[in-house]
């Protein structure tokens, strides 16, 4: 039976909640970035997703010209478990116009 | 204890653990503990030329603060149990 404890938003964790079965980006450490389906998560943000794009971002310096070149590398992966200590930030996902 | 449950019924099923030193390791689950520690058996390194450290092991132990990410095989994520089970976690904290 739903209850008011199932809807109601205390905390930033519950948040989280309102976007299961949801799609979400999630920013990592290390420069990665990872959007997939949130198909669960816990307390410390360890998170199961699913049809994940993760996109690494690297930035080489040149040696004759020393211009930055931002790389960024992606892959796709169906079901993917992320530690939660790697975990910056959870959101939905960046509209791109 | 939600993923520590999780992983316990995914014992068997072959994953792969990336770590965070960007070393990834496919093998068969052999168990899991409350710190979601890892034992591989059967394991090989996924670019065995990149990384030729672990040639001859077959079996290992991962500490679980060490992992990244756990690639999971499709046929061992049933969705709604997972949905279900993550609604009652976050609920009882």
């Amino acid at each position: 039976m739903a209850t008011e404890e199932e809807i109601a938003v205390k905390e930033p964790l519950d948040l989280i909640r309102l976007s299961l079965d949801e799609r979400i980006y999630v920013k990592l450490r290390s420069d990665r970035e990872l959007r997939g389906k949130l198909h669960a998560y816990d307390q410390h943000l360890n998170m199961i997703l699913g049809d994940v794009e993760e996109v690494v971002t690297s930035v080489e310096i040149d040696d004759e010209t020393y211009e930055e070149i931002v790389r960024t590398t992606r892959r796709t992966i169906p079901y993917l478990f992320v530690r939660g200590d790697g975990v910056i930030l959870v959101s939905p996902p960046l509209r791109t116009v | 204890m939600l993923f520590f449950s999780y992983f316990k019924e995914l014992v068997g099923k072959e994953v792969t653990v990336e770590l965070k030193n960007d070393l990834a390791i496919r093998g068969t689950l052999l168990s899991v503990d409350q710190y979601l520690n890892i034992k591989l058996e059967n394991t090989r390194v996924v670019d065995q030329d990149k990384y030729p450290h672990m040639l001859s092991v077959r079996n290992c132990f991962i500490r679980g603060s060490v992992v990244r990410y756990v690639l999971l095989p499709p046929d061992a994520v049933d969705i709604d149990i997972l949905h279900d089970a993550t609604r009652r976690e976050a609920r009882g904290n």
